[in-house]
């Protein structure tokens, strides 16, 4: 067993456990938070297999914003643990059965092609670029799919972004413009009285 | 120089063999991390001379020389003070959460170029490595906050984390043009891309100019600092993320922060004032102009902090999204332009 096997079972160990946390662990936040040791588990199996890019990006999008944002939201709700776990033994079969087939389909696609079978992967020279070879792949030969990817993102920002979109009528608002434009004799009047003598002030 | 570093990793594997290399990587490691703390402290003690010269007083001056040894004192005062866990905190975060926040700011040096060819990791996806460790930062502030289980904690976690994830796209779209402006993503290749006859001419702060005033503002954002401290908010939620912390956890953070500082420096001049590059074409090119910006750039923030007032958060998210963002963007289009032209001598 050479050091990169052991790297790859300790982040492959770390991943299913801190998977298995994220279903098991009590409180939400801490769910969420194993969430990202997954990902960045995740990352780990991911750079072992040179996709540098790919596990980097890993950590850019989701734990970095992503995950700061569901971290967010799961902060600020309030949940109630005791109706959360409510009905857990009668759900349990069928959560059960959806994973057994799910784990049965995954198992039939990787065995069947036999590409991870007996083939220990190809090193690359030092000066090999993920990135570059990524971005060639994507702009030749999947260039449609990548668009199509990207045109379906577009139309669930906007959706997403008109779908919040209302206007409240006593919503207070600032005009920057507005303000930078002020001059001073917008807002400044100069008064030009007579001084008093003492007595009249009384 | 180089020579005596081949010599000594030669004997040094012929004596340990393969021990060597995870050894002198511990070695290198230190190298980098013991400066930086050290840079660390006495950045604190030139933040407080600078602010308070700038506003006629003299600054600490009572500990050593000068006040040189106010640094070591503030750091043994807050190692003997009492670590107080508040009760109904979750504690296991509450302890984790000052580590995460130092540990991505010191994991983003192994990538940082000192000079051509010293750096601990020369990684071809260096510009990609340096913006998922920032972005893990935030992580130490949302859980600090969080785990406080104080309001005050709380609502500054949110304020920083929501200020941090802004600014960071400001940040990542300035280093793609950057990126576009180098055809590379390895920092060293970065900084040898602004090589020429011309000095400081070759930089790319000059094509890349509003992309430069971005990224150091976002910097500034990024790291909580004055005027953008909203996290912090002394007059308005008392201290914000880390006002249930004391002690060692305390300072922590505060080494997170002034750790950030230097390396939002560092990145800074290598990307856009050419790193190592010096500025006159007849001068020889030295890790001593690197530390030369960096200084300057820090020089910036601490007069930063001693010269603007806090803004407004809705300022702030107005800054970020409605300026930056959309500067960024449009200029990644004009250096995409400009790049296909011949005008394009960088």
């Amino acid at each position: 067993m050479n050091f990169e096997t052991i790297v790859f079972y300790v982040f492959a160990a770390l991943t299913v456990f801190a998977g298995l946390r994220v279903i098991t662990a009590r409180n939400p936040v801490h769910a969420v938070l194993f969430l990202v040791l997954t990902f960045i588990s995740c990352a780990g199996i991911w750079i072992l297999l040179e996709a540098e890019f790919l596990a980097i990006t890993l950590v850019l999008v989701y734990v970095g914003a992503v995950m700061v944002l569901f971290l967010f939201v799961v902060m600020m709700l309030d949940i109630n643990l005791v109706r959360l776990r409510e009905g857990i033994w009668r759900w349990l079969p069928f959560g059960a059965a959806l994973a057994g087939l799910m784990a049965f389909e995954m198992i039939w696609v990787l065995g069947s092609s036999g590409a991870s079978a007996g083939k220990s992967a190809v090193k690359h020279a030092a000066d090999y670029s993920n990135t570059k070879e990524l971005g060639r792949l994507i702009y030749t030969d999947y260039v449609y799919p990548f668009e199509i990817a990207a045109v379906l993102l577009l139309v669930a920002m906007v959706a997403a972004i008109a779908l919040t979109l209302r206007r409240r009528k006593d919503a207070k608002s600032q005009v920057v413009a507005e303000q930078v434009a002020v001059r001073k004799a917008d807002r400044l009047r100069i008064v030009a009285m007579q001084s008093e003598s003492k007595e009249s002030g009384k | 120089m180089m020579e005596l570093l081949q010599t000594l990793e030669q004997t040094g594997l012929d004596l340990l063999g393969p021990l060597w290399l995870p050894l002198w990587t511990v070695v290198k490691i230190m190298l980098i991390v013991l400066p930086i703390m050290g840079a660390v402290a006495y950045l604190t003690l030139a933040e407080r001379k600078v602010i308070g010269y700038m506003q006629i007083r003299i600054g600490p001056n009572r500990v050593g020389y000068y006040g040189l040894l106010q640094p070591l004192a503030d750091g043994i005062k807050l190692l003997f003070k009492e670590i107080i866990i508040p009760s109904g905190s979750s504690k296991a975060l509450f302890i984790l959460a000052p580590i995460m926040a130092l540990a991505p700011s010191l994991a983003a040096w192994a990538v940082v170029p000192f000079n051509e060819g010293m750096v601990l990791s020369n990684l071809n996806a260096g510009l990609l490595y340096i913006l998922a460790m920032t972005s893990l930062a935030v992580y130490g502030i949302i859980i600090a906050g969080w785990a406080s289980n104080s309001k005050y904690a709380f609502l500054g976690a949110v304020r920083s984390a929501a200020q941090i994830v802004s600014y960071e796209i400001a940040m990542g779209f300035a280093l793609v043009c950057v990126l576009m402006a180098s055809q590379s993503m390895n920092l060293t290749d970065i900084v040898n891309g602004q090589k020429g006859g011309f000095g400081l001419l070759n930089w790319y702060m000059l094509p890349l100019f509003p992309m430069f005033l971005v990224y150091l503002i976002s910097g500034v954002a990024e790291t909580n600092r004055a005027p953008f401290d909203m996290a912090e908010g002394e007059s308005e939620i008392v201290a914000g993320f880390h006002v249930e912390y004391s002690g060692m956890a305390f300072a922590l953070f505060f080494l997170a922060e002034y750790a950030n500082m230097i390396l939002i420096a560092f990145l800074t001049s290598i990307m856009f004032l050419g790193g190592w590059l010096s500025p006159l074409p007849f001068l020889p090119d030295s890790f001593i102009w690197l530390l030369g910006k960096v200084s300057f750039i820090l020089f910036l923030f601490l007069w930063f902090r001693a010269t603007f007032p806090r803004y407004r958060y809705d300022q702030l998210m107005r800054l970020g999204w409605k300026v930056f963002i959309p500067l960024t963007i449009v200029w990644v289009v004009v250096v995409a332009a400009w790049m296909q032209t011949p005008l394009w001598v960088w």
